[in-house]
């Protein structure tokens, strides 16, 4: 079953309804509570960053039988350094961000720690792409 | 305790899910950091304590099935924020207290954090 959420990149308070809306239907097809937290946490984050260090993007889901995969794609900035990037406490985020209660340079660790794969591809200028596995 | 129990600790007052007021929390969690909250222990018996005021706050907590919310310090978040609490079936509660002396409050009437002092320390 696939399914696909646009994210608006203007709106920080709209920021997260994708996250919330796939967090409904995997809760509606009864997957176990303990996928869900992790996909919750990992595609929050991702849909975060999406807003603001890019200008939004698309989520695509696809609930396999074995797995659930996500791809978050963003025609944002990019990242220059993935490995840098993955640092707990690297950010860029502005003051702006901070006072909203992200850009602590946790969410990339946040979503590793939350999923059982990961693949960061991303060009400077071109934009990123975010895959999460989590295995059910 | 009951988040009824909590609104009486903190003489708070309730902007959300007033309906659901009498839900049982067994732990808290306080944070003005949505990152750490996420990273953190906090599920569905949890109740967060925060100084800020966005809707992130309310997302945060349905990210991770928190069932209340108290912002301290005596801030008014928009009706929006107060919306998508309602959509979401969380409760809002808002207290003068700072945090340090909300979090005091509520431990010292026998509401724990995750795990021990021991695993804490
Ligand atoms: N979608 C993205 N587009 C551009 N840069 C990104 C994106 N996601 C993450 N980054 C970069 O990686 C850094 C670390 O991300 P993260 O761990 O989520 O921390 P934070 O969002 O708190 O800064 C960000 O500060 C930013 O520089
Ligand atoms: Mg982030």
């Amino acid at each position: 079953m696939k399914l696909h959420y646009e994210v608006d990149g203007e709106e920080f308070a709209a920021a997260g309804q994708a996250s919330g809306n796939i967090k409904k239907m995997l809760k509606q097809l009864g997957i176990a509570s303990d996928v869900i937290r992790k996909i919750s946490i990992a595609v929050y984050e991702a849909e975060i960053n999406m807003v603001i260090h890019a200008d939004g993007g698309t989520v695509d889901v696809d609930i396999q039988t074995d797995k659930i995969y996500i791809a978050l794609k963003d025609t944002g900035p990019g990242i220059p350094n993935i490995d840098l990037a993955m640092r707990e406490g690297y950010s860029t985020a502005s003051d702006e961000v901070r006072d909203l209660g992200f850009g602590a340079g946790m969410g990339l660790p946040n979503i590793q720690k939350n999923s059982d794969f990961l693949k960061i591809t991303s060009a400077v200028g071109v934009g990123t792409t975010v895959e999460i596995e989590v295995n059910l | 305790m009951k988040i009824s129990k909590i609104k009486e600790i903190l003489t708070a007052d309730t902007l959300a899910g007033e309906e659901r007021i009498d839900t049982e929390v067994i732990c808290a969690c306080g944070s003005d950091l949505m990152s750490d909250v996420l990273a953190g222990e906090a599920k569905e018996e949890f109740v967060l304590l925060t100084g800020l005021v966005n809707p992130q706050v309310i997302r945060t907590a349905e990210m991770v099935d928190m069932r209340a919310i108290v912002f301290v310090r005596g801030k008014t978040p928009t009706p929006e924020v107060l919306e998508l609490a309602e959509e979401k079936g969380i409760v809002v509660l808002s207290t003068k207290c700072p945090l340090y002396i909300a979090s005091g409050l509520l431990y010292t009437n026998g509401l724990r954090g995750a795990g021990s002092v021991e695993t804490a320390l």
